[in-house]
């Protein structure tokens, strides 16, 4: 054994030699796809070499890997202790704290000095996939239903208030509601042949439904314009006095109804606002909707179908609603999204959405309402940081969600708060965990 | 009739590429229990690694068709294979007793991650190659409507039975095949009865990329253009088939494939091509709502 030993302790070899291997796997990797790039030439396709490149990775993958492996040895991974009545504690009481600490900042972020056009653009960006995720939340954390194709309703709500604002000269405030009730029909059309397939199964019928809507979107010219989309939607006005620089004589608008200076950035704080309410909104419609019987029959049917069935409950008209419901959140926030683009195009409601929205909620922890908070201001907030490296934005995100799943499973907030608690129980509970606690 | 065997012929080709992509998903699907939502990303870097290794070779003047042909085979199956097993290692091994949906969004992440990596490693513009096989067999002349089985639908088509055979082989009569039919049973009782687990999984990814690989050179010379995108509707495509098929069984996939190719090249003839991914999409919902185990799989028990 000695001989193996050339240098520093056992474990450092041995370290080493991993990262040596992977270095070694690495290089097989970017050989043919970082080192060889296909490049346009006059006569056909040509090849670069950028061997510098390759050495760059390779050499990131052995530091890497060897810093690893120092740290491990340095800092042990210590065994998990999950579900830990004191780990539960401190988290509930993080959360309990976080909760109302986040919505007073979001409602003081526009009159905060930082708070530019750029700010609050990025802020409003974020808010709506909060409400996204909180409107899948419903979907996916209370129900348990996997819905990979959550952007068809968006797409529907923001196509339905974007035709009815152009061809019937509908507000804002009226197409609202419309669109949320079409996204819902919409739901419950396509939720409906498909909701007693399970788990993954259903997760690619609904990616399927997503995709289908955008061909249709696309290639529906006569209604949707085609891949063009429609451009001049409707800006939205203050309940229905507009943000106009100059308006007519005898019409008022934004900043005349006040007396104050019009500036542009009105407009922005009113969207900003407006996305709050409608994202507060669905919060609260959640944590509402938990304590009625249908949250409740939500939640069982996540946990296990089969007792569901044997109590009782209808697992299709359940699964329905929730399905009708998250989508009808979706429809809100799609309107929400065609007013403040003014442009939509089928282009915006990619697979790729969809993946994000669910990548919110699960790195969020599911059924985590402040957890998706977070995810959604790490994966929308972090990559528009580094806006400039636009290229390596995408990239980044897919390795965020893979570490981020890997690191933490459970998601980032894992704690899940029971809906119901038994006085009994949870006495019981503790007494058992206590005394288990104080063995090192 | 002209018109019609030469759609057959050309669904035939195109159902051979989505069936050996698919036999990627119905392995997995079958050992893991997973759907490997990166699995079209391993059959686009297969296919750009064809492309990648038809360039060397023609630099270094490696003019022999077969010769070349076979060593863009090896080339592709090989780091197509690496690129399988690592990411079983980096994203799917981890989370292997973690609820399902961790694994899905790993999953979902790293297709993102390697559709961009390619995105920037080689460039978003689409990848144009001549086309090396020229020529055919003329079948039947009608009022000048030739149908024609080119050589390389012969190829595609010969290469994939081919594989076939040797992969059936390899399930049914070798250990290796054996391991994986018991981790399909049960994992736990595999692992008890003294089968290397992680191994089978691992040699379920390699293999799988490697035949997504065979498909990636296909499309690469049968279609003469890839980009950076090809693996997403490729992969929902193969996976439908392998619904479709019954996951979790072979030759399903197969069927699954040949009939995912023959509908989408059908659809496109006879009606419009605009919707002919709404026509899988509806053949996968249509078939897990009326044979949720799809044509040739196995009921899946209810447990309590």
């Amino acid at each position: 054994m000695s001989g193996a030993r050339l240098f520093g302790p056992a474990w450092l070899t041995e370290g080493v030699k991993e990262a040596l291997l992977q270095a070694l796997v690495a290089l097989i990797l970017a050989v043919p796809l970082i080192g060889l790039k296909t490049v346009q030439e006059p006569g056909g396709l040509g090849l670069q070499t950028r061997w510098p490149a390759v050495a760059i990775a390779v050499a990131c993958v052995f530091v890497g890997r060897l810093l690893l492996v120092i740290a491990r040895h340095i800092w042990p991974p210590r065994p998990k202790a999950a579900h830990s009545p004191v780990v539960a504690a401190r988290i509930r009481r993080f959360v309990r704290l976080l909760g109302p600490a986040t919505i007073a900042f979001a409602l003081l972020l526009p009159f905060l000095p930082f708070a530019d056009r750029y700010v609050l653009d990025v802020s409003i960006l974020v808010l709506t996939y909060v409400m996204l995720g909180w409107g899948l939340n419903i979907v996916v954390g209370l129900a348990g239903l996997l819905d990979l194709g959550y952007v068809a309703f968006y797409a529907v709500g923001a196509y339905s208030y974007a035709l009815f604002a152009a061809n019937f000269g509908l507000s804002f405030w009226a197409c609202l509601p419309i669109a949320g009730a079409l996204a819902a029909t919409f739901g419950i059309l396509l939720g409906f042949p498909v909701l007693r397939l399970r788990g993954d199964y259903l997760a690619i019928v609904t990616l399927g439904f997503g995709e289908m809507i955008r061909v249709i979107l696309i290639n529906w010219s006569s209604l949707t314009n085609g891949p063009r989309g429609i451009s001049g939607i409707p800006r939205p006005d203050f309940f229905g006095v507009p943000f106009n620089p100059s308006p007519a004589p005898d019409a008022s608008a934004f900043h005349t109804l006040f007396g104050i200076a019009y500036s542009p950035i009105q407009r922005v704080i009113f969207l900003y606002y407006l996305i709050l309410v409608l994202a507060l909104l669905t919060n609260l419609f959640t944590l509402r909707i938990r304590k009625l019987p249908v949250g409740r029959a939500w939640e069982a049917l996540r946990e296990d179908e089969i007792a569901c069935r044997s109590l009782g409950i209808n697992p299709t008209n359940t699964k329905l609603t929730a399905f009708a419901i998250g989508a009808m959140f979706a429809g809100f926030a799609g309107s929400f999204f065609a007013t403040r683009q003014g442009f939509i195009s089928p282009e915006s409601f990619t697979f790729l959405e969809s993946a994000i929205i669910l990548a919110i909620v699960v790195l969020g922890g599911m059924g985590s309402q402040v957890g998706i908070v977070i995810a959604a201001i790490v994966l929308i907030g972090g990559p528009e940081l580094v806006r400039e490296l636009e290229e390596y934005r995408m990239l980044a995100f897919g390795g965020l969600m893979v570490l981020i799943m890997v690191w933490r499973p459970r998601g980032l907030l894992a704690f899940r708060e029971p809906t119901i608690r038994l006085a009994d129980f949870d006495r019981t509970a503790r007494a058992r965990s206590e005394p288990a606690a104080t063995v090192p | 009739m002209e018109y019609f065997l030469q759609q057959l012929i050309n669904g035939l080709t195109l159902g051979a590429i989505y069936g050996l992509i698919a036999i990627g998903y119905t392995m997995v699907y079958g050992i893991i229990g997973m759907i490997n939502f990166a699995h079209g990303e391993v059959y686009m870097i297969g296919a750009f690694i064809s492309l990648i290794t038809f360039l060397v070779l023609s630099m270094l003047g490696v003019g022999w068709l077969p010769l070349a042909l076979l060593i863009v085979l090896a080339s592709a199956m090989f780091f197509t294979a690496v690129y399988g097993w690592v990411l079983e290692r980096v994203a799917y091994r981890p989370l292997r007793q973690s609820p399902r949906l961790a694994a899905l969004i790993s999953a979902i992440g790293m297709s993102i991650f390697l559709q961009n990596y390619v995105q920037v490693a080689q460039g978003a513009r689409v990848k144009p190659l001549p086309p090396l096989i020229g020529g055919g067999i003329n079948l039947m002349e009608r009022e000048g409507f030739v149908v024609q089985l080119s050589y390389l639908q012969i190829i595609i088509i010969v290469l994939t039975i081919a594989l076939m055979v040797t992969f059936s082989l390899l399930i049914n009569h070798t250990r290796l095949g054996r391991a994986q039919r018991a981790c399909q049973e049960d994992l736990k009782m595999a692992a008890l009865v003294g089968i290397n687990v992680d191994r089978t999984i691992s040699t379920t990814f390699v293999i799988g990329a490697a035949l997504a690989a065979v498909a990636g050179m296909m499309v690469t010379l049968y279609y003469g253009v890839i980009d950076f995108f090809i693996g997403f509707l490729a992969g929902i495509k193969a996976f439908t088939a392998a619904v479709l098929g019954g996951i979790g069984s072979l030759p399903g996939a197969m069927l699954g494939g040949v009939l995912i190719g023959l509908i989408e090249v059908f659809w496109s003839a006879y009606f419009t091509i605009e919707y002919k991914d709404v026509a899988a999409f509806s053949i996968l919902v249509l078939v897990l709502i009326f044979r949720p185990t799809g044509l040739l799989g196995r009921p899946e028990v209810e447990k309590v």
